[in-house]
């Protein structure tokens, strides 16, 4: 692989997740994927051995080790599993509005047990009414004294049910608009607060995918994040933030699917030849690697810039999730391609990989909405020249 | 409660060759790894010690590429290790070794229990283990699969062939592991970066009090003379038919060897 500059604790970073995956994410993947079983046990290794809070300040005990190295780890998880490797992000998705705006109480409260991997957290933005559209969002916040009671329904929130900590967004004051809604941080447990069943998808089958339901959820206050009315910015920021974590989620699922073609192809003898020999296979796989190592590029490059302090990178945290999930698209199905008939069935990893690679182009915005971010950042840069 | 765990970096067997004409291992590009046994050995002492507190220190003796070996033990969460080195020691048997090792765990000094793989997967011998507890003159259970520890004294279940034995040992004492017992824990993070920058502290000869005599090829009864694959065996021979035909068959063959 291309030498990035990485450091050393970045390259051991990567070096361990690719271990831990290997080991013991390869035997379970095929079970986990049929059975929709969630994985828990790889998840406590991933706790175990310190993976769990790379993007958490080490004075809320984590290591610090910033944007990077999360979307390392998470590269390397998803290049053996889409559904461990966004089990394992989607916790970051939950914990990142604290980490970006949550107070010192809150903070030093919710992060500790989640960089421990102790608790997983979720990210509760999605409706059934209010998906690309977040503006439409019908769960309510409705201040009572020192505390607000919520009312409504998140969907296919990613580690529903299994999190602890949960970051939510609801509507505080709809006359307000854009500036009407507020995120609270949610604990499992809490009297009005349960959850959905867990659904049956397409791909990611291992990771839970659940319905959060509020009736009348009493939450204190102090669990406001941020201000009141900031939930739209909190959301966003946070997005911002994740995209790039997609982005690194997709290039693995590639990954994975490029090195199953690769081998495939050396062993598979057609013509009197392994049909790596054949130029029309050589021809694919060349595009298939061209591809992933210009959306690893990208993906590193924004991830380095944020963790180099860059503060507006919007436009470019969309751009990863948007080039790198379509990557994934084309790269699986190119393996699945390759892989002929095997490719098609379930003895063989790549037809898994394609599904898991679908909902990278789907969640966290669809593509078509990341599109529109690059757009509308094209317009902002060019109403400033 | 203080662990000494003795390990050994072994190569990758699943990667060796021995070349036909000098009869010898071919290790050039062959990965190094711990000895599979010993890793469950430091889990063993790594649970151990969660369990009971205390202190886990690993030892291993071999060349100075065997600090690789160390460093992950490290990063599993060993406390302290060392690595007994000294061109002294080259050539030991595992009579050598194991005083050699014994040798280096009387310096360390201070241990409840002595924990080492049941055998090391290159040799394959499971002596060096009952050697240590033979020149340290304590008591020894090997092919343990279950240890609890209580009372200073340890209720160890050995595996074996037919059947599991439960058998209970003052402590200290030497216990050789199986791969049953448990599943070693993956390194972490935090303990891979400590492993990175761990200097990693030598024993020698002298530092040990060895005995010149006793160590390495001088120290060792067992010469190795030649090392080689043996021929493979053949298919043997399947008579088939009737019961009655086989059987006149193989009185047959019994008759055409002489073996009656």
């Amino acid at each position: 692989m291309l030498d990035y500059g990485l450091t050393e604790e970045q390259l051991m970073i990567r070096e361990l997740a690719r271990k831990i995956a290997l080991e013991k994410g390869v035997p379970v993947r095929e079970k986990l994927d049929e059975t929709g079983e969630f994985p828990w046990e790889i998840m406590k290794v991933f706790a175990e051995s310190d993976l769990c809070g790379l993007y958490i300040d080490e004075k809320y005990g984590g290591t610090g080790m910033g944007e990077l190295a999360f979307c390392l780890a998470t590269e390397e998880i998803s290049r053996i599993c889409g559904g461990i490797g966004v089990t394992f992000a989607a916790s970051a998705l939950g914990a990142s509005p604290i980490v970006l705006y949550g107070s010192e109480e809150q903070k030093k409260k919710y992060l500790p047990d989640i960089a421990a991997g102790k608790k997983l957290a979720a990210f509760g933005l999605t409706e059934a009414n209010a998906g690309s559209d977040a503006a439409g969002m019908e769960t309510t916040a409705t201040k009572d004294g020192d505390h607000y009671i919520l009312n409504g329904t998140k969907q296919w929130i990613t580690n529903g049910g299994e999190a602890d900590t949960y970051s939510v967004i609801a509507i505080s004051d709809r006359k307000k608009g854009s500036r009407g809604a507020t995120a609270f941080i949610l604990e499992k447990g809490m009297p009005g607060f349960t959850f959905g069943k867990k659904e049956n998808k397409m791909g990611i089958r291992c990771s839970a995918t659940r319905e959060l339901v509020f009736q009348g959820c009493k939450v204190p206050k102090e669990n406001v994040i941020a201000k009141e009315g900031m939930g739209f910015i909190v959301a966003m920021k946070t997005l911002d933030m994740t995209r790039p974590g997609i982005g690194a989620q997709a290039v693995g699922i590639a990954q994975g699917a490029l090195d199953e073609a690769i081998k495939y192809a050396k062993q598979r003898v057609q013509f009197g030849k392994p049909i790596i020999t054949l130029q029309a296979i050589q021809h694919m796989l060349a595009d298939m690697a061209t591809q992933i190592e210009a959306a690893r590029s990208l993906v590193y490059s924004v991830a380095r810039a944020i963790d180099n302090g860059s503060k507006d990178f919007t436009k470019e945290a969309a751009m990863c999730k948007l080039f790198a999930s379509d990557t994934a698209m084309r790269v699986t199905t190119d393996a699945v391609q390759i892989l002929g008939g095997y490719g098609y069935m379930k003895e063989y990893p790549v037809e898994k990989m394609m599904r898991d690679a679908k909902i990278t182009q789907i969640y966290e915005g669809t593509n078509q909405i990341q599109r529109n971010q690059i757009g509308l950042g094209l317009i902002k840069e060019a109403a400033k020249k | 409660m203080d662990i000494i765990v003795c390990i050994k970096q072994v190569p990758d067997t699943t990667e060796v060759k021995i070349n036909p004409e000098t009869n010898t291992l071919v290790r050039e590009g062959v990965p190094s790894i711990v000895n599979p046994f010993d890793e469950n050995a430091i889990e063993a002492a790594l649970a151990l010690k969660e369990q009971h507190g205390g202190k886990v220190t690993v030892i291993t003796m071999g060349p100075p590429q065997a600090k690789e070996a160390l460093k992950q033990a490290v990063a599993m969460g060993a406390d302290e290790v060392y690595l007994v080195s000294d061109r002294a020691f080259a050539g030991s048997d595992t009579w050598a070794t194991s005083y050699t090792l014994a040798q280096a765990i009387k310096k360390i000094g201070k241990y409840d229990l002595i924990l080492c793989g049941k055998q090391a997967i290159d040799g394959d011998t499971a002596q060096v283990g009952p050697g240590i507890a033979e020149w340290l003159n304590i008591p020894q259970a090997t092919f343990a699969v279950k240890i609890e520890v209580a009372d200073n004294k340890a209720k160890v279940e050995r595996m074996l062939e037919e059947e599991n034995e439960i058998v209970e040992i003052p402590l200290p004492a030497v216990i050789t592991v199986v791969k049953q017992i448990n599943e070693p824990r993956m390194p972490s993070l935090k303990g891979m970066m400590k492993a990175k920058k761990s200097e990693i502290p030598t024993l020698s000869l002298a530092d040990i009090n060895g005995d010149p005599e006793k160590a390495g090829l001088k120290g060792s009864p067992t010469q190795v003379v030649k090392i080689f694959s043996p021929p493979a065996k053949g298919g043997g021979e399947m008579l088939t038919g009737e019961p009655a035909d086989i059987a006149a068959g193989v009185v047959a063959k019994i008759k055409e060897r002489k073996i009656i």
